[in-house]
Formats: C-alpha cells, sequence, structure tokens
C-alpha cells in the first residue's frame, strides 16, 4: 500500500466517523421535527436535546477533519470536487450554520415561539444538509466531476437520478442510526415508552433505509457502471456484511432485544461506507482521477499521517472520556426527560 | 473578463464578511475561556462565589459563542473550496498540513469545552477547573495554527517550483514561516484585547445603569485587568509587525502609509486622503516614517511607484485609515489601562467615577474597530496576491457563477445570526438579573431548580 492510499484511508476514517456521529446527529433533527408540535413532541425532543447536547459539537468535527484531510492529501480532488459542487456544497454549507445555530439557540430562546422557531430550523437544516451531501457522493460515484475549476456541469452533476437516491439514502440512514442510538438513551433515561417510540421509528427508518439501498444499486447498474462492478467483486463482503448486519438489527429490535443492536447498526453503516471506498479503489474520482495521480508530495502525505497518529494518540482518549462521562450522565446540558409517575433521578445514576 | 471580474469582486466580499464575522467569535473562542478559567480559580482558591457564579455565567456564555463560532468556522472551511479553488488546489499540500493540526486542537477544545461547560454539576471543583485548563491551551494551539496559514501567505516558503503544480514540499518551513513570530501573536493578543475590554464594558454598562453589587465590579476588574496588561504588549508587537512588513511585504507598508515614491525623510501621515500625488489632508510628521522604519529619519522606504501598477494593493486610503485607526485605537487604549492603573495604584481599587466606567462601557466596542481594521490592512494589503508574489487572488477565485446569491444569502443569514446572537446574550443576563442567584448560587452540587430555558 503506498503512502498516498494510507491518506485515503485516513480520509475514509474521517468520513466514515462523520457519517456515524454527525449522521445520527442529523437523523436526531430529523426526529425532532417529525415529533411535531404540542404536548406529544414535546417528550421525545426533551430525549434528543438530552442525548445529543453534550456530543453534536464534537460530532461535527469530523467534518472539518475530512475537508481539511482532502484539500491537503488530495488538493485537487477537492477543487474539483468544490468548484463543479458549488451549489449543494453551498447549500450544505448554509445547512450547516441554520443547524448549529437553530440547536445552539433553541436553548437560550426564552420565549416559546423563538424555540419552536430555532427548533424548526434545526430539523429542516438537519434533513437538507446530508441530503445535498448525498448528492455530493452521488456526483463523484457517477463520474461527473472532471478535474479542473468548474469543469463539470454546475446542475446536472448533482441533480441526476443517482444524486438524489443516494441525498435520500444519507437522510434516511441517519434516521436510522440515530433512532437506534436514542433507543439505548432512552433506556439510559428510564423511559420506556420514549424506547419503544424509537423502537417503532428505528425498524420504520430501517426499511426506508434498505428499500432506498436497493433503488440505489439498481440506479448504480445503470449510471456508475465502474463503482456497481467493484461492489459487486472487491466489495462484495462488505456488502454482505452490512446486509446482514441490518437485517439482524431488525430481527433484535423486533424482538425487543437491546443489546448488540447499537453495535450491529454501526457496522451496518461502516460497512456499506467501506465498500464505497473499496470499491472505487484505486480511483479518489472513479474513472477520472487515481488516488496516486492526485496526491500531494511525499513530505505532506508523511506529515497528514503523522499528524493522524498524534490525533488517534490524544484525541480518542479525550473523545473517550467524555462518552464515558455523558453515558455515565456526570456531563448534562439539559435536564433528562422525566418518566410520568416517576421524579426526574437528579445525580449519576450510572458510575 | 467582466464576469470574472465581477465574480472575483463577489468572492472577495463573500471572504472578507464571513472572515470578518467569525473573527470576532473566534477572538471571544480563544479568550473568554481564559476569563472564566481566571474567574472559576479565584472563586476556588479565595472561597469567592461571586467569582464563582462570574465564571459559569462566563460559561454559558462560552457555551453560545463556541457554538456559532464553530458554524462559521465550518462554513470559512467550505470556502477555501467554493471561493478559492484555483488557490487550494495548487497549494492546499502545502498550507493543508497546519489545518490539520489545527483540527487537532479543535478537536480537543471542543470535548474539552463541553466536559468544562456541563460538568458544573457532578465533577468535583478542582476537576472540573483542570477540565477547563486544556480549552484555553487548545484554543491558543488553533489560533497559532490558522494565523500560521495567513503568514504563510503573506510569506511563502517551503515548497518548490513556485510556479505551476507544487512537487515538494516542506512542512517545517511551512509552519514557521517568517511572519509567524508576529503576526501569531499579534493575533493572540487581539483576542484577548477584544474579549476583555467587550466584557469589562458589558458590565461597566451595568454599572452606569447603577448595577454596583460586587458580581459586577469583579466581572469588570478580571477582564478589564487582562485587557489592559495585554494592551501595551501589542503595541509593541505591532509596532514589531509593522516594521517587520516594510521589509518583508514593502508594497503593503507603501499602501499602509500611503507611500507613493522610494525614499528617504518619508513624512508620516496620519489620515488624510491617499492620491498619486502623495497624501492630501491628514496631519503630517516630517521624517516620522522613515524613522519608524529604521530608526532613523534617512531610512529609505519602498514605495508604491517601484512596482506597476497591477500589483499595487486597491482602496489605498481605506488600507491607510484602517492602519492609522488600528494604531490610534490601540495607543487610546493604553491610557484606559494607565488611568487603571494610576487609580489601583493609589485608592487600590478602579476609579468609580462615570467617565471611566463609560470609558470602559466604549472600549469593547472600539477594541473589536481595530480588530477589524488590522483584518483589513493585512488581508487588502496583500492584494492583488492571496499567495504574495506568488499568486494573484483573481487565478485562485472559482469560475463558478452565482457566488453574488450565496453571498446575499449568506449576509441575511449572518445579520440573523448575530441577531440572535446578541439578543439571547442579553437575554441570558436579563435572566440571571430577574432570577437572582438562585439557580446559580450553588454552581457545584445539584441545582435548586430547573435550568430555565429548558422545556419542563
Amino acid at each position: 500500500m503506498s503512502e498516498a492510499d494510507a491518506v485515503a484511508g485516513v480520509l475514509l476514517v474521517g468520513a466514515t466517523m462523520y457519517a456515524v456521529f454527525g449522521g445520527a446527529d442529523f437523523g436526531a433533527g430529523l426526529w425532532s421535527l417529525l415529533a411535531g408540535g404540542g404536548d406529544s413532541g414535546r417528550r421525545p425532543r426533551a430525549l434528543i436535546d438530552w442525548a445529543i447536547g453534550p456530543v453534536w459539537e464534537a460530532n461535527h468535527v469530523w467534518l472539518i477533519f475530512t475537508l481539511v484531510v482532502l484539500w491537503t492529501g488530495f488538493s485537487t480532488a477537492f477543487a474539483s470536487i468544490f468548484s463543479t459542487l458549488f451549489i449543494p456544497l453551498s447549500l450544505a454549507a448554509l445547512g450547516i450554520v441554520l443547524r448549529g445555530s437553530g440547536f445552539a439557540f433553541q436553548h437560550t430562546a426564552r420565549r416559546a415561539r423563538g424555540r419552536a422557531l430555532a427548533v424548526r430550523f434545526f430539523g429542516l437544516a438537519s434533513v437538507l444538509t446530508p441530503f445535498f451531501m448525498g448528492t455530493v457522493v452521488g456526483a463523484i460515484a457517477g463520474e461527473r466531476v472532471p478535474v479542473g475549476n468548474e469543469t463539470g456541469d454546475l446542475v446536472t452533476s448533482w441533480l441526476n437520478p443517482l444524486s438524489l437516491v443516494l441525498g435520500a439514502l444519507f437522510v434516511v440512514t441517519g434516521a436510522y442510526l440515530s433512532a437506534v442510538f436514542l433507543v439505548s438513551e432512552a433506556r439510559r433515561a428510564g423511559t420506556p415508552d420514549l424506547e419503544r417510540y424509537f423502537v417503532k421509528r428505528a425498524l420504520g427508518a430501517a426499511l426506508a433505509a434498505g428499500t432506498l439501498a436497493v433503488a440505489g444499486l439498481i440506479v448504480l447498474h445503470r449510471d456508475a457502471r465502474f463503482v456497481f462492478d467493484s461492489l459487486e467483486g472487491d466489495a462484495l463482503p462488505l456488502v454482505i456484511v452490512s446486509f446482514a448486519s441490518g437485517l439482524a438489527v431488525l430481527f433484535l429490535l423486533h424482538r425487543g432485544i437491546r443489546r448488540g443492536a447499537r453495535v450491529l447498526a454501526v457496522v451496518a453503516v461502516v460497512a456499506v461506507i467501506w465498500a464505497w471506498g473499496v470499491a472505487q479503489h484505486p480511483y479518489l474520482l472513479p474513472q477520472v482521477l487515481t488516488i496516486d495521480a492526485a496526491a500531494a508530495p511525499g513530505n505532506t502525505l508523511t506529515a497528514v499521517l503523522i499528524v493522524f497518529g498524534i490525533a488517534l494518540v490524544v484525541v480518542v482518549p479525550a473523545l473517550a472520556l467524555l462518552f464515558t462521562l455523558v453515558q455515565r450522565n456526570f456531563v448534562e446540558e439539559t435536564e433528562r426527560p422525566a418518566y410520568e409517575g416517576r421524579t426526574a433521578g437528579i445525580g449519576p445514576s450510572g458510575g | 473578463m467582466l464576469t470574472l471580474a465581477s465574480n472575483l469582486g463577489a468572492a472577495r466580499s463573500q471572504m472578507a464578511f464571513t472572515l470578518g464575522f467569525h473573527i470576532i467569535l473566534a477572538s471571544l473562542g480563544v479568550a473568554l475561556p481564559a476569563m472564566m478559567l481566571i474567574a472559576n480559580y479565584r472563586g476556588l482558591r479565595r472561597d469567592d462565589p461571586d467569582a464563582l457564579l462570574l465564571a459559569r455565567r462566563w460559561s454559558k456564555a462560552v457555551a453560545v459563542t463556541f457554538a456559532v463560532g464553530a458554524v462559521t468556522g465550518t462554513v470559512l472551511s467550505f470556502e477555501f473550496g467554493l471561493l478559492w479553488p484555483g488557490f487550494t488546489g495548487r497549494f492546499g499540500s502545502v498550507f493543508g498540513v497546519l489545518f490539520a493540526i489545527e483540527g487537532i486542537f479543535f478537536f480537543l477544545e471542543a470535548i474539552f469545552i463541553t466536559v468544562y461547560i456541563f460538568g458544573w454539576k457532578y465533577l468535583s471543583p478542582w476537576a472540573h477547573f483542570w477540565a477547563g485548563v486544556p480549552v484555553v491551551i487548545t484554543g491558543l494551539g488553533g489560533a497559532f495554527s490558522v494565523v500560521a496559514v495567513n503568514s504563510w501567505m503573506n510569506q511563502p516558503q517551503g515548497f518548490s517550483p513556485t510556479s505551476g503544480a507544487v512537487a515538494s514540499v516542506d512542512p517545517w518551513k511551512v509552519i514557521f514561516n517568517p511572519a509567524v513570530p508576529y503576526e501569531v501573536p499579534h493575533m493572540i493578543l487581539a483576542a484577548y484585547l477584544v474579549t476583555g475590554f467587550l466584557l469589562a464594558g458589558i458590565y461597566a454598562t451595568g454599572m452606569l445603569r447603577g448595577r454596583r453589587d460586587r458580581v459586577h465590579r469583579l466581572g469588570l476588574l478580571i477582564p478589564l485587568t487582562v485587557a489592559c496588561i495585554a494592551t501595551p504588549i501589542q503595541f509593541a508587537v505591532g509596532d514589531t509587525a509593522a516594521r517587520a512588513i516594510a521589509h518583508d511585504q514593502p508594497i503593503k507598508f507603501a499602501g499602509m502609509e500611503c507611500v507613493q515614491q522610494t525614499s528617504t525623510h518619508v513624512t508620516e501621515y496620519i489620515f488624510g486622503r491617499c492620491t498619486s500625488n502623495g497624501v492630501e489632508g491628514g496631519i503630517g510628521i516630517p521624517g516620522f516614517d522613515s524613522f519608524l522604519v529604521g530608526w532613523s529619519t534617512s531610512t529609505q522606504v519602498t514605495g508604491l511607484d517601484s512596482v506597476p501598477p497591477d500589483d499595487r494593493p486597491p482602496a489605498n486610503t481605506m488600507l491607510h485609515w484602517a492602519f492609522d485607526a488600528m494604531v490610534g485605537i490601540c495607543s487610546v487604549l493604553i491610557l484606559l489601562g494607565l488611568w487603571l492603573g494610576i487609580g489601583w495604584w493609589r485608592k487600590r481599587d478602579f476609579p468609580q467615577s462615570r467617565w471611566f466606567l463609560r470609558a470602559v462601557a466604549v472600549s469593547g466596542v472600539a477594541a473589536v474597530i481595530a480588530l477589524e481594521c488590522g483584518w483589513i490592512v493585512t488581508e487588502v494589503g496583500r492584494q492583488p496576491w492571496i499567495v504574495y508574489n506568488v499568486m494573484r487572488t483573481s487565478d485562485a477565485v472559482t469560475q463558478a457563477n452565482g457566488i453574488w446569491i450565496t453571498f446575499g444569502l449568506i449576509v441575511g443569514l449572518y445579520a440573523a445570526l448575530g441577531a440572535t446572537l446578541i439578543i439571547s446574550l442579553r437575554a441570558m443576563s436579563r435572566r440571571w438579573r430577574q432570577d437572582g442567584r438562585e439557580p446559580d448560587d450553588v454552581p457545584y452540587g445539584p441545582e435548586s431548580g430547573p435550568i430555565p430555558g429548558t422545556p419542563t
């Protein structure tokens, strides 16, 4: 494996982390939007806020990490993607602004109307942002991003069946992951009714994601033959792992078994992302730009790998600390949603 | 050509606007946690509940400003590709390593800021304090990495060849480029200055409205002391930077000082209008510009005429005014520091007069203006280059049309964002006043009531 391949691997790790953690956050935003107003929506939303409040900021650093590795390791690819896909990426950036500020302000807004508005912004942006990111991935897989400063089509590069299906798949996958996570969070909060609430939604999202994945494969077959053929070839084991894990999650949730569902859901998503990575290899932009051709000079690649090594040593323990503190309820932003007929617990229940 | 020119104009406007917005939040992100920890330390060490109350309140302000700063920062990283694919496509492999390092700092900052902000309730007091310390350190590290990229754009080195695709990179030379020693400390001090005066200004305003309790006095004194110590140091660093720029980027310096012809005994003009025949109006001090550059009036100063018109920075008068306003504001803020120092020396307290409070109240806004002026000086002064003497900004801009549209959207969005941020911070402070000390007076241990503003 070349150094350039290793940096491409780092890029894929970043994208995977963002897809899992950031994706789950986006999904939470979708559920927050769908929970509706009034009393019925209040409790699920309280659970969502309580669950993602302390971690969402760290989750979104993965996006910046991925962007930076892309432009440092593969500058030409970055420039080509961002100039041709100017529209969806601009919209995704606007979505990130809306989402981040919506989330920040929904707690500071005192009046109910301001809060409802912030919640709405947060929810809508949580749908739009992953959608546009999905269209970007569709444009890349569909070989619609040529090398150069805006040398592809500004509109049709991302407004095509493959991009649209992948956009929808991104949204639904986030919703699915998020619902599975929220089932566990509801358990941690001691709210069985919310547990049931999110089990139902996790099942629904899983079925939707499965349907869209099949639709995606059909469109890929027609539209992005290179990636499709590799998915059937080298990447096939990963596709099978993803499919099997997805089915297992469905089974576990349906049977009311909570243990393992979270891990398997993550495996299902991670496997499909890595299948995509393997399917594209040795290309960064399929059939257009190889990893080696796009790679930065050797010293830069080495520097990126060193920085990534340091990140593993420094950031991973810090992240682990954060998630541990959160899971043991040492760190929380908003009040835990109360379970009807029980007073809200105060103080750490775990550790 | 015309559309391209307007594309460049739109891209530069959008970049200037989003960066000018983010730089305020970034400054708060760097320095506000330090103020918060000073108050926290004082609170724990001296068993001072007022200081702890301030630390707790400031941590809530940190939470909101950090969240907004994180999204405006994300927008900037998108803009590296959306607006300047020519620049990032060619030099991303050169300056990118600094951003990768920044990524680590930002990650740690986000993690520890979360632990600190949300850990008031259940972490032990000192463990909680120490959870905040990495936030201050990573803030400094992040500022270093980002500003070092800008320094590199001013003093590019560590790559070859200088024309065409980059074939080899020396990351150490990129990271420690010649502009780092003066640009990085200048920006970090600016962050502490802006945050200190802004925060002190808020409490000064409160005191002018009759709220003269101990919390307000402490809330004024802690940040004001930090800022007043930073100001004279900033003046010295800025002076060094200006001299270094006269040497490293003579055309930028000529633009800042409106020096048309290369000569000795150059007059220093304070304000005035820059024309090709020299400065009209303004206050002239003969020979002083030469003296500032080389400690002697016979020092030669490079003029704009040494390069073709296409290589000179635009908007000369604005550039000159921005430079003078920055230096002027810093000078006045030093006087404010002296006022505080003399008062403290004589009475062991800050001056109680309304005029002093008024001066502190406006100092924050003045510091923000100085910050923006400084950013204008370094960015507009570098034009027409995006990488000094290596790549023109016009070669870096995207070919994609429609930037005027995204620029319009962003202006609207950021205006709403800025307004909401200020409104929510004000609402927060009003809430603190109304609720009295009830929810805040026991920073450690379970709270006595629900956190205000959360659905209950």
